[in-house]
């Protein structure tokens, strides 16, 4: 055999092989009921091993072409495998969501503008919109508001880690963790008994009644907004507090020096300084309070008043199975968050990334 | 106001909030210690006083397999059914760990391809990924379920490490691509020179100088994971033997939501993992925020 048919058949068989060990091993970790760390285990050596495989191979492929070719596909070995898994799960999900949105329920029939109409005047939707809005005007001025106050504040204690360690402390915890706690501390026991949530034993031991605060609409939105700024004031701190000790200390120094008191020099030097900051901060936020679903479902259910686009939405596609009307929340959602997307490319394109 | 008031007020200010923001997480804990009927009659707060009686019986049930049995107040011995927690603990082991690895492996390639490589829609791709920060996942629930669906994904953890790394890539990309793209030119154009191909380049140099950056990676999408509901519940289903711990919690809520003595120790088992990784690693993870947020 010749060199030339040898390097063909080496060329053939080494990628058969990979995508062998790969089939292989997707076939064996969906099928396996074997012992659970045993395939975890598996699990972890031929997803990470997969993956270097797959990238060493498709180079060694690409390495064998003409070295003209070769360089110009070279790039695509390494940006491709990304690509594609973002066009399975992002890009191409987006259009086909907004197809199903044209359909119906079992996705069958056209309905033209049904399920938008439905996602614009449905009494269960247009009460998540007002509580989204809620969630986006208090969760993130609550969190930002917070979050500065602790900053400042921090900065000037000589504690300052200590304390920023527990207000930062809740962001390793789940929103389902949280629910829990949370909901421990609204707990209700009819008067007369011996209140066990703290939020009722201060109550009552201020003569007040105790109250079951989950069914008071539309207040009780407020007790679950507490809980999203609980967990992420202490991310606006960390970002907000890193911002200020950009500050150059000479600016400050000279607003001191010009008479300025110490909330005059926050509100006219420091907070006009670090902007951008707690834009960037409110942003996030915005986003997380637009797209908040784990509190609610685990707190609420969405009752009493509490519903919010993505509980609606998970109720639409899982509960009735309704894919159409899903589909087009799930549209809703995106064309709320298009103002950040645009903002975030704006500012991409300034930074001018690729010189 | 002089130097020493203005201090006392700062901290007396600073006390007040974080005892504010500690109190519901010590509510937690001491009550996952107490004995059921203390917990379900009496404040957690008067653990100190009057009720100082502490047990690990809820542990020992939540953690515990399908039957349990212990002896109430009244000396009666009650079977009740545990809640197994300690096989969602492994389970959201088994989802975490490669929903972690398998992403940032393949965004530190993607990211060194965009850095250091020329080629045709290198801007307009890394634009997308730009635009794609941002975009709800709640997009690809239907879809990608319909995808598992043909092919038998559903329900399994191959099917959720993808999920988990389709969702994650955006951010892991961009991250990456903002440390290695400020790595100097000159510690690769040696290894060029040299003659070594780019995978070798990427494995050997790439990849050891990113690893601050890799770090904080890691601890951001582990929490995101661990701490994950969605989906979990929409591509793991409800099985409890694939289930991870905030389904079985948010489970819990729903079937024994007054049972405050086994919720705190279950949400106290789901806490502990996030914690330790949190308090450890504090510092990559901060460093990781930073950069996380858009800047402009």
């Amino acid at each position: 055999m010749n060199t030339k048919a040898k390097t063909i058949a080496l060329s053939i068989l080494f990628p058969l092989a990979t995508l062998a060990i790969l089939a292989t091993g997707f076939v064996f970790l969906r099928d396996t009921k074997g012992p659970q760390v045993l395939t975890a285990v598996i699990a972890i050596i031929w997803g990470v091993g997969g993956a270097a495989l797959l990238f060493y191979t498709v180079d060694w492929l690409v390495n064998r072409l003409r070295p003209e070719i070769a360089r110009k596909l070279q790039p695509f070995v390494f940006v491709g495998p990304a690509l594609l898994i973002l066009l399975w799960y992002l890009v191409l999900p987006t259009i086909r969501s907004l197809y199903l949105s044209f359909f119906d329920a079992s996705s069958k029939n056209f309905v033209g503008l049904a399920n938008y109409v439905f996602a614009f005047t449905d009494g269960k939707m247009l009460e998540s919109f007002r509580n989204n809005l809620m969630w986006i005007i208090l969760g993130t001025g609550g969190s930002v508001g917070f979050g500065l106050l602790i900053a400042l504040l921090a900065e000037r204690s000589r504690a300052e880690s200590v304390f920023k360690s527990i207000i930062f402390m809740p962001m390793a915890i789940s929103f389902v963790g949280a629910g829990i706690i949370w909901r421990f501390v609204y707990a209700y026991k009819p008067a007369g008994e011996d209140q066990i949530g703290v939020l009722n034993a201060l109550v009552t031991f201020f003569g007040g009644e105790p109250q079951a605060w989950f069914t008071i609409a539309p207040w009780n939105n407020i007790f679950l907004i507490i809980i999203l700024i609980w967990l992420q004031s202490g991310y606006a701190m960390v970002i907000i507090s890193s911002a200020l000790k950009g500050v150059p200390a000479e600016i400050i120094e000279a607003g001191r020096i010009d008479g300025a008191g110490e909330l005059r020099v926050i509100r006219s030097i420091i907070i006009p300084y670090i902007y951008s900051t707690l834009v960037t901060v409110s942003t996030t936020i915005v986003i997380i309070s637009l797209k908040i679903f784990d509190i609610v479902f685990t707190m609420t259910n969405g009752n009493y008043g509490t519903e919010v686009i993505a509980s609606v939405q998970y109720k639409q596609m899982f509960r009735f199975y309704h894919y159409g009307r899903g589909s087009a929340i799930a549209i809703v959602l995106v064309l709320a968050v298009t103002p950040v997307m645009w903002y975030n490319l704006r500012q991409f394109a300034k930074q001018e990334v690729f010189k | 106001m002089n130097n020493r008031k203005a201090a006392i007020a700062i901290n007396t200010a600073l006390l007040i909030l974080v005892v504010i923001w500690f109190i519901p997480i010590l509510g937690l804990f001491i009550s996952s210690f107490r004995p059921r009927d203390y917990v379900l009659t009496t404040g957690w707060w008067t653990a100190f006083t009057k009720n100082r009686i502490f047990t690990l019986d809820n542990y020992r049930q939540v953690l515990g397999g399908t039957k349990y049995t212990f002896v109430d107040a009244l000396g009666n011995t009650v079977r009740s059914s545990g809640d197994n927690l300690s096989q969602a603990f492994i389970n959201s082991f088994t989802v975490t760990i490669p929903s972690v690895i398998i992403p940032i492996l393949i965004a530190a390639a993607a990211a060194y391809g965009f850095a250091w490589m020329v080629f045709p829609g290198r801007k307009f791709f890394f634009t997308s990924v730009v635009a794609l920060l941002v975009v709800p996942l709640q997009i690809a629930l239907i879809p990608i379920l319909r995808d598992y669906q043909k092919i038998g994904l559903t329900g399994s953890y191959l099917g959720i490490w993808l999920a988990h790394t389709g969702f994650g890539l955006p951010l892991s990309i961009y991250l990456l691509y903002n440390y290695i793209s400020t790595i100097p030119r000159s510690i690769f154009e040696s290894a060029y020179l040299d003659g070594a191909r780019q995978i070798v380049v990427f494995a050997r140099l790439v990849l050891p100088l990113s690893i601050p950056a890799i770090a904080s990676l890691a601890i951001f999408q582990f929490l995101w994971v661990w701490n994950d509901l969605l989906v979990a519940l929409v591509f793991l289903g409800g099985t409890a033997d694939v289930a991870v711990l905030t389904q079985r919690l948010a489970t819990m809520i729903g079937s024994r939501g007054q049972d405050w003595h086994l919720l705190t120790a279950g949400a106290f088992v789901s806490m502990v993992v996030p914690l330790a990784v949190f308090f450890s690693l504090q510092r990559y993870f901060v460093e990781g925020l930073m950069a996380g947020s858009v800047k402009g």
